[in-house]
């Protein structure tokens, strides 16, 4: 492969346990949360039951009362019972809600397990209305519903049916494709212009009037292990995937920024100059936050499928062994490269068994679990220390600059188990 | 199809998980896609609970649909059973699975499980949380509770506290410690804490307490029906619902009851010349019904506030929230939807509201204090230290509770006196709540003029003067002034105005 494939040959060709069974997962819904800020013309309307008004109003954790731009059409009764036409109650709302709403230049219908299931066609809807809403809003559809999606692949799906309507290029541009934080986004920006790369387009972009296009000259970089059918999709206008592990810690940012640079012929010299300075800053804040992870063990539950690119920054990193790396999903175009880089050893899981999984944990006791919400305290009152994932999805940690919160963000259960002394003095 | 935001309560399947994660050796199989899988962190994050709710979710995925989710249903069944070992199962769907129709109480009823089975039917699209929780108890006492001999001593239930209650922890322990005062032994609490085995020993006791006719009263009803155990109506939170609830208590066992009251210490609280700040802050009370009703009376009679609003989002409450409304010469407002609760409050401006997480939001961006007393909750709402809501020390708890959030007596004379001071002023808000302290801001003269009604004009002077109220009166200044011209038909407000409006209300 290249100098960075571990001694030991990496994992992308170890046997993966494959499971069936109880998930512990959330559904595509939770995406909203995030998209709904990253892009600040967009509503997202959930047609769907209380149970996914009150996941998203729980998966929130704070309820973010500056008015969200997302909400749920609930289904009642009467929609069930075919006693009234979902296609005008949808009509309906969605009128109140724009008129209300003058700001909102996108609109998604976002499918749920309801909705899928009694077969609400949101595309004829979205499609109708957008006709109605025309030119001011551009309304779109696209499924988060549990039974389709698992937790990221909510973003996966609202960004893929973007991409059939984005604008057509000829032009060599590069797409950087998924949500990024504002402030993470601008470092890759500029890391970018420095080394001469450019046009550099986004998806999602900010705004609607943005200039984000496609065409058979376009390559795309993913920033997120866990848009497979975004990858698809591009692949489909003709654009071209660049391969990448992903921009995790400094070899990820690096290897990630390297792939770019060679596509557009940046120089060695010119790559060195742009990213030497940042990549020192992050070996220096990675060294302090792995003091405590040095040698200790970690064990993946499945939740974003950020987990094969966190196992390669925990393992090479920061000097950690990994029990287990679970993912609900493993893609090779998406997670081989970081395969490739994750030393042989830890069992990869796809699927997921939940009881059968907390039995392997329970007898491995690692020193560190990555697990969902509703797993953590439960394993912490078993002396397991645990760090949720969900934090990992909703905190700036891609890219030189947040290498060392990264980190940080696994050192810190482990640091505040050693400083706390509850116990009786002797 | 509604369009909603935030919800006050979840889906009916959460009621059910409430009943089944306060209980022990009982477990729930629910048929429900993985995104359901949610409901478990409401427990272990927000109660800080340290082991998974009993609950094994069936999370079909869109391919099982064509082929047989039936069968995945069984399985989970059948797994559930041989992993946790429950001495009971409830079964049940969550809104996705009632639609594909695959009968969870017939197809757990033929497989033999040596176990009681107790299937629910909480329809999804029509109940919500509360109805949940006390269908899923009802059923489970209705299937459960044995006939029997009563105890020798008098004995009672406790009914109601489930999981993720307000307060349900504490309620039970000061409850039972009350009881105890007046020689009654609790002989089950359920569901918080009890077993398949204790829901069969209810009939045992000579009565039942209903401690949240939210979550209980269908199985206290069923109970005195069928095993002809009385239930007590009164909710005893405050001082004059637990004296109430006393005397209720001697008449259902038939003999006159005498309490020591030296650890009530409200009442002196209240009475106490500090507290005469307290009297007429206006008011706005909304929750579940049983808390409202409770504070309502806590909040006329034992603070001496003004009770301008009252309401709750649980609809089942509303036929008694409305009646207690108009005994305060109200309109209740009976609705989940929190834009019009925030409407209300909005055009009410009290001076504090009484309410939920989500009314703390709303106070939050209408600079209104608050303070929580009823669900839906947050991680907050469940304290480290003792803090109940009924009995002697529920009151106790409840006063502070409610000053809390308000400028205290002194500061608040202090306010009005040097409204002007560059640290003391203001905008400072409340001494004692650090986070919102900050330096005052030499404002530029804003010339923009305030909203205002309709056809109510404040003329430059009376805004300037009313700019020199404190913050904690100026919405109530503001909305006397304009009803007093309204009502003498100026259109516009001067500084005469403005004062006679205060003479005319002046109390």
């Amino acid at each position: 492969m290249n100098a960075l494939t571990p001694s030991n040959g990496g994992c992308r060709t170890a046997p993966v346990l494959k499971e069936r069974g109880q998930r512990e997962v959330f559904c595509g819904l939770t995406g909203i949360i995030w998209l709904h800020r990253k892009m600040q013309d967009a509503f997202f309307l959930v047609v769907g039951s209380r149970t996914c008004a009150h996941l998203l109003q729980s998966a929130a954790g704070v309820m973010i009362f500056a008015e969200p731009r997302f909400g749920t059409a609930i289904l009642e009764e009467t929609d069930l019972a075919g006693m009234k036409d979902a296609q005008t109650e949808i009509d309906r709302e969605v009128a109140r809600l724009l008129a209300r709403r003058p700001d909102i230049r996108q609109l998604f219908l976002v499918g749920s397990c309801p909705s899928e299931v009694i077969k609400i066609d949101l595309a004829k809807a979205a499609e109708r209305l957008s006709q109605i809403h025309a030119p001011h809003v551009r309304v779109l559809n696209y499924s988060g519903s549990g039974i389709e999606t698992t937790f990221t692949e909510g973003e996966d799906a609202c960004l893929a049916c973007m991409v059939p309507v984005l604008k057509s290029t000829e032009a060599r541009e590069l797409l950087v494709v998924g949500a990024l934080p504002d402030v993470v986004e601008d470092q890759m920006l500029s890391l970018l212009a420095d080394m001469g790369v450019g046009p550099v387009r986004l998806l999602p972009a900010r705004r609607i009037d943005d200039t984000t296009a496609v065409g058979p000259n376009t390559v795309f970089a993913l920033v997120q292990p866990f848009l497979g059918e975004t990858h698809s999709a591009l692949e489909r206008r003709g654009a071209r995937h660049l391969a990448a592990p992903f921009p995790f810690g400094d070899e990820g940012t690096t290897a990630w920024l390297r792939v770019i640079a060679t596509e557009f012929g940046v120089s060695e010299e010119t790559f060195e100059a742009v990213t030497a300075a940042p990549r020192a800053r992050a070996r220096k804040a990675i060294a302090q936050a792995a003091e405590v992870l040095r040698g200790k063990s970690v064990f993946f539950f499945p939740d974003s499928q950020l987990e094969i690119p966190l196992a390669r920054f925990l393992t090479r990193e920061c000097g950690m062994t990994a029990i287990e790396v679970g993912s609900p999903y493993i893609h090779d175009a998406l997670h081989g490269p970081d395969l490739d880089l994750l030393p042989a050893g830890p069992q990869i899981s796809e699927g997921q068994d939940v009881d059968k999984q907390l039995d392997r944990a329970r007898a491995a006791r690692p020193d560190l679990t990555i697990c969902g919400l509703g797993l953590a305290n439960p394993l912490e009152a078993e002396g397991l220390s645990t760090k949720w994932a969900i934090e990992l999805v909703f905190t700036p940690v891609h890219f030189y600059e947040q290498a060392g919160d990264l980190a940080g963000l696994f050192s810190r259960p482990l640091r505040r188990k050693a400083v706390l002394h509850l116990e009786a003095a002797e | 199809m509604k369009l909603t935001v935030w919800t006050y309560e979840g889906p009916p399947h959460v009621g059910a998980m409430r009943v089944a994660t306060a209980m022990k050796g009982l477990h729930y199989v629910l048929h429900a896609p993985q995104g359901d899988t949610y409901a478990d962190l409401l427990f272990t994050m927000i109660e800080r609970r340290n082991h998974r709710p009993p609950v094994s979710y069936t999370t079909f995925q869109a391919r099982d649909l064509g082929a047989d989710t039936a069968t995945l249903f069984k399985k989970s069944c059948q797994d559930a059973v041989d992993r946790f070992q429950p001495e009971a199962i409830i079964v049940g769907a969550s809104c996705t699975a009632e639609l594909i129709q695959d009968d969870p109480a017939g197809l757990s009823e033929t497989m033999g499980l040596s176990i009681p089975v107790i299937p629910l039917e909480l329809p999804s699209y029509s109940r919500k949380e509360n109805f949940g929780a006390d269908e899923t108890f009802y059923q489970i006492v209705k299937a459960l509770a044995k006939p029997q001999e009563r105890t020798a001593r008098v004995t009672c239930n406790i009914l109601g506290p489930t999981a993720l209650g307000f307060r349900a922890r504490d309620d039970v322990e000061e409850l039972t410690g009350l009881l105890s005062d007046l020689g009654v032994q609790v002989n089950v609490v359920a569901p918080l804490g009890a077993t398949p085995s204790d829901i069969a020993r209810l009939p045992a006791a000579h009565f039942n307490v209903l401690l949240s006719p939210e979550t209980g009263e269908a199985a206290a009803r069923w109970l005195e029906k069928n095993h002809h155990q009385p239930f007590t109506k009164i909710v005893p939170i405050g001082v004059g619902a637990t004296r109430d609830f006393i005397a209720e208590i001697g008449d259902i066992i038939g003999k006159p009851v005498l309490i020591d009251e030296s650890r009530l210490r409200m009442p002196w609280w209240s009475r106490s010349v500090d507290s005469t700040y307290l009297t007429g802050k206006r008011v706005f009370i909304f929750g579940d019904g049983t808390h409202v009703a409770a504070h309502a009376r806590i909040a006329r009679d034992e603070m001496g506030f003004e009770v301008v609003g009252i309401g709750c989002y649980n609809r089942e409450m509303a036929r008694p929230v409305r009646a207690l409304a108009k005994s305060y010469g109200l309109e209740a407002l009976i609705t989940d939807d929190y834009l019009e609760v925030e409407a209300a409050i909005e055009a009410l401006s009290p001076e504090m509201i009484l309410g939920t997480q989500m009314e703390r939001h709303i106070g939050k961006r209408l600079g209104i204090p608050c303070a929580v007393i009823s669900a839906p909750v947050h991680v907050q709402d469940f304290p480290a230290r003792y803090s109940p809501q009924v009995g002697f020390e529920g009151a106790n708890v409840i006063f502070d509770t409610l000053i809390h959030p308000l400028v205290m007596g002194l500061e608040e004379h202090l306010l009005t006196m040097f409204r002007d001071d560059f640290e003391f002023h203001d905008d400072a808000g409340p001494s004692h709540h650090g986070g919102k302290a900050k330096a005052k801001v030499e404002a530029v003269v804003e010339e923009a003029p305030a909203p205002q009604d309709d056809n109510i004009i404040w003329l430059a002077d009376a805004e300037k003067e009313l700019k020199k109220i404190p913050f904690f009166v100026r919405g109530k200044a503001r909305r006397n002034t304009e009803t007093y011209a309204t009502q003498k038909g100026l259109h516009q407000i001067s500084l005469d105005t403005l004062y006679e409006a205060k003479a005319h209300y002046a109390r």
